[in-house]
């Protein structure tokens, strides 16, 4: 499979963010229950999808290291994590402006999916620290991919645990009989999420590019020393 | 040698080693006491019983805590690790008995710690005891493999408890519902989803923890 390429990446990107953008403001209608401040909803949601999607992608890098091994899955799986915390710490920023429009406080325990991002987070950041503090080789790649499945089973585990102590005060928009909202707002939702994705896209390749030109130097700066 | 007695070979190793050097059980012990005094301290005169309940828990998971921190440390110390690793056995014996040394440490000192709480604070049920031991399968399941992680870094004490109490989490929110709730039956088969789950993930993954290739 040829990889798509950077430059095309970051223009589709930027497309589908500012499409979305322009239709967050001019077209998706303004809420009746909430006003303007529902909006950042089409910024939350995706974002947290797209965090999810970016550990669900760095735990299947994980696990296609301790399978088949193939080269550089450990430094891919390390770099969907980064990202993934990244989307994570601003769903926890756009999650608590919301909360504080909404609810009036800043933090609300009683909310199911902000306590959930705040154990990811917690989780993931662990990661780092386990990274850092092993010598990187064979060993360090495994532990953290280890690490990184762990996360995957820990998310749905951790989903059940909140919702068992739950409470009704988030809106719970996606429920079994489909998602509760009308048509327009779905659709920009929709280019919302595909514009964030595509953006975790680029940014994944354009660190990913940046670690393998390092790893690269060094070889080089050995053969040569 | 079948897989079983391995893991016996391996779990008389690790309680051989306590019974003489007797590290582990009366630190764990005497920290868990401590810990309920100056539990006793921060509650309010006629604190909520469901609060109390909960600071139980806190208790168990730092006690846990203690004891793997320690789990690794012969290993460690003695450069043993590498002959574990070189042994003729499956390397997932290694963490099943592990894991079940660190289960009979933090069942003695539960052991004390569930008496002494009653005696403190309040009473507690047998939803209360059945959460306690379900968790304590949970705890050693995933902290001994965390256990094994830290000891392969640098930071080595300092790291175990940021690896261990993200994944801990659920394990508290199980426990405390158990202990607290109503209907707190739903919380117990929670518990024993959440064993199952991270004991297979985490017997499966052991060994590349401690493979270097």
């Amino acid at each position: 499979m040829k990889a798509i390429r950077l430059p095309q990446l970051a223009a589709a990107a930027t497309v589908a963010l500012g499409v979305s953008i322009a239709l967050i403001f001019f077209y998706a209608p303004i809420d009746g229950d909430q006003g303007l401040s529902q909006k950042i909803f089409y910024f939350h949601v995706p974002i947290a999808l797209t965090a999810y999607a970016c550990f669900a992608w760095g735990a299947w890098k994980a696990l296609l290291h301790l399978w088949k091994r193939p080269e550089g899955a450990d430094l891919e799986s390390y770099v969907a994590i980064h990202m993934g915390v990244i989307f994570g710490s601003l769903t926890l920023l756009t999650g608590s402006i919301w909360a504080k429009i909404s609810w009036g406080v800043w933090w609300a325990w009683s909310d199911n999916q902000l306590v959930l991002f705040l154990v990811l987070f917690l989780f993931y950041c662990a990661y780092f620290m386990l990274r850092y503090s092993v010598d990187p080789g064979p060993a360090r790649a495994n532990m953290c991919a280890v690490y990184a499945l762990f996360g995957v089973v820990l998310i749905p585990v951790s989903f059940l645990a909140i919702r068992l102590s739950r409470s009704f005060i988030h809106p719970v928009v996606f429920t079994s009989h489909g998602p509760q909202m009308t048509g327009s707002q779905f659709f920009v939702f929709c280019v919302a999420l595909v514009g964030m994705l595509t953006l975790f896209a680029a940014l994944y390749q354009i660190e990913l590019a940046g670690k393998r030109l390092d790893a690269h130097l060094r070889e080089l700066r050995e053969l040569l020393a | 040698m079948s897989y079983l007695s391995d893991i016996g070979a391996l779990t008389r190793k690790d309680l051989l080693l306590e019974l003489r050097a007797k590290e582990t059980v009366p630190a764990m012990l005497l920290f868990v006491l401590a810990a309920l005094t100056i539990f006793h301290f921060v509650t309010p005169t006629g604190g909520e019983r469901t609060a109390t309940l909960g600071l139980l828990w806190t208790a168990i998971i730092f006690t846990a805590l203690l004891g793997l921190t320690r789990a690794f440390v012969p290993e460690r110390e003695q450069g043993l690790m590498d002959a574990l690793v070189l042994a003729p056995c499956d390397r997932s014996a290694i963490w099943v008995a592990k894991s079940l040394a660190v289960l009979a440490f933090l069942g003695l000192a539960e052991a004390i710690a569930l008496p002494a709480f009653a005696l403190f604070f309040s009473g507690i049920g047998w939803r209360t005891v059945a959460a306690v031991a379900l968790a304590d399968v949970g705890i050693c399941a995933v902290g001994t493999l965390t256990g094994a992680m830290a000891v392969a870094g640098r930071a080595r004490e300092l790291i175990l408890p940021l690896l261990f109490l993200p994944l801990a989490i659920p394990v508290v929110v199980g426990g405390v519902g158990a202990s607290a709730a109503d209907h707190g039956g739903k919380y117990l088969a929670f518990l024993v989803l959440y064993d199952a789950a991270f004991g297979l993930l985490a017997w499966a993954s052991f060994e590349y923890v401690v493979s270097e290739t």
